[in-house]
């Protein structure tokens, strides 16, 4: 542990952050990506497919490819930018809140793929049992969908979380490095190796290794017990 | 040609891209500060003028960035630094040649913005004006030109009370496009960029006193890659010439005598 004896306050202040950050993201993916893939799920509309390839875009898309379009879009110079600037008295660029919309992008197919394939595999008959026995559609969402994707659920939240740990691209482009609102672990890790201190930069990458360690090992773990259930 | 010849070719292509595309007998990898990014445009063209047979590879980031990169054995043949502490600390460590540290100009920082309704003849006073809800300036931890406004801001006492608008950019560049783009209200950035072709009919700018911050010397120095390189020898002597003098000049340098 000596090694993290190296870490002044403001660091430890940008892992406090990284971590808000990766809980707000993670609780607001789940609130849009169940209501979102189950709509996938049963969709037989054609341009679901449209839409499921674009939630999937940011696995394939560069980071940097979102932090411009988003760089653009927050610019108070435009209507999105200079309408929350009326609303907060604040720019969305160089934000916690910024970021937060970033991250959910940035990290939504990693919830939803998940969530998305728990709830395909549930067995429609068990619906139509609930329905028939005269659940109404909402009680056999809550009560029989929703269990039954509850590792699907876990996996999707687990993947939001760390994803949005391990994020770069999109805080570089919009973050502007200011302690205790943007300036994340991995910011301040590129920030401190720069400066050649090397033995903080050491620290934190060695935290976030095991952070992300932790995470995948929980993420098999929920997927293990499935295939046993099964 | 068989497919299998093709693909052999291709794949050669790939790997050696030199050996395909050009016959150029020099190549010299230049890595420069980002004060500089569109003066070296013409720096370039001017050099490649006189030397069309050396192909130049230019990078572009912030000072401390190369720094650090040299010193875990970058590539690079000339380092045009925004200062001239890290060119000495290159020397110090042997990855750089002594005798060609070379003061090639000396850089001026200016408060820009675009927003019209602010008045910048009040100077850097302006920034304690509640219109100013973010500013801009480049990271002081890597950026010579950040350090400097840093600077320039204590020495008017308003870098603690700042403290809350302050957003930094990776390099100066990046504090540039911030400013720009208009996610902040100001930036303080090198005067060589809103005098660039680019920008220079982009919002209005106030030159901040050169007496507020220390003199931004700026420095370049070939690496010890370069040493043996006669091409980076005649990009450093060309620094030195009277066509790159009025360039800098052109872009809000001064010349070092």
């Amino acid at each position: 542990m000596q090694i993290l004896g190296n870490l002044s306050p403001e660091l430890w202040e940008s892992l406090w952050l990284t971590l808000r950050l990766a809980f707000v993201v993670m609780l607001l993916l789940l609130a849009v990506s169940i209501p979102l893939a189950y709509w996938l799920s049963r969709s037989k509309w054609r341009g679901a497919v449209v839409l499921e390839t674009l939630v999937s875009l940011p696995i394939v898309l560069p980071p940097t490819v979102i932090g411009f379009y988003l760089l653009m879009l927050f610019s108070p110079q435009r209507p999105l930018g200079a309408f929350w600037l009326k609303l907060t008295g604040e720019t969305l660029t160089f934000s916690f809140e910024g970021l937060v919309v970033g991250s959910v992008i940035y990290s939504l197919p990693y919830a939803v793929q998940p969530i998305l394939s728990a709830f395909k595999s549930v067995n429609r008959e068990l619906i139509d049992v609930a329905l028939t026995l005269g659940a109404t559609r909402a009680q056999s969402f809550w009560r029989v969908m929703l269990p039954l994707s509850a590792r699907g659920l876990g996996v999707g939240a687990i993947l939001g979380f760390a994803h949005t740990l391990g994020e770069f691209g999109v805080v570089v482009m919009l973050g502007g490095s200011i302690p205790g609102k943007t300036k994340v672990a991995s910011i301040a890790l590129y920030d401190e190796a720069q400066k050649l201190n090397y033995d903080t930069a050491h620290a934190f990458a060695l935290i976030l290794l095991l952070l992300s360690f932790v995470m995948l090992l929980a993420m098999t773990l929920v997927q293990r017990k499935i295939s046993q259930d099964r | 040609m068989t497919r299998k010849h093709l693909l052999c070719l291709l794949l050669t292509a790939c790997i050696f891209p030199s050996f395909a595309l050009s016959q150029t007998t020099e190549t010299l990898s230049l890595a420069a500060a980002s004060d500089l990014v569109y003066c070296l445009e013409e720096l370039n063209a001017e050099f490649q003028n006189a030397h069309p047979a050396i192909a130049l590879k230019t990078s572009v980031g912030s000072s401390g960035n190369f720094f650090a990169q040299i010193q875990n054995g970058a590539p690079f043949d000339i380092f045009l630094s925004a200062d001239v502490k890290y060119p000495q600390e290159l020397i110090k460590a042997g990855l750089a040649d002594s005798s060609s540290l070379t003061l090639y100009a000396i850089g001026r920082i200016v408060l820009w913005t675009i927003n019209p309704d602010l008045d910048l003849t009040r100077g850097l006073q302006i920034l304690r004006d509640a219109r100013v809800k973010k500013l801009a300036i480049a990271n002081p931890a890597h950026a010579p030109y950040g350090r400097a406004a840093q600077a320039a801001l204590e020495h008017h006492q308003m870098w603690a009370e700042l403290q809350k608008k302050i957003v930094l950019g990776e390099n100066i560049a990046q504090t540039a496009q911030f400013v720009e783009t208009g996610n902040v209200d100001a930036g303080i950035v090198a005067l060589a960029l809103p005098l660039s072709p680019k920008l220079k009919n982009t919002g209005k700018f106030f030159e901040i006193p050169e007496t507020s911050y220390p003199r931004l010397e700026q420095a370049a120095v070939l690496t010890k890659k370069g040493k043996n390189n006669p091409a980076a020898k005649a990009y450093l002597q060309f620094l030195r010439s009277d066509k790159a003098r009025s360039i800098f000049d052109r872009y809000g340098f001064r010349l070092p005598k």
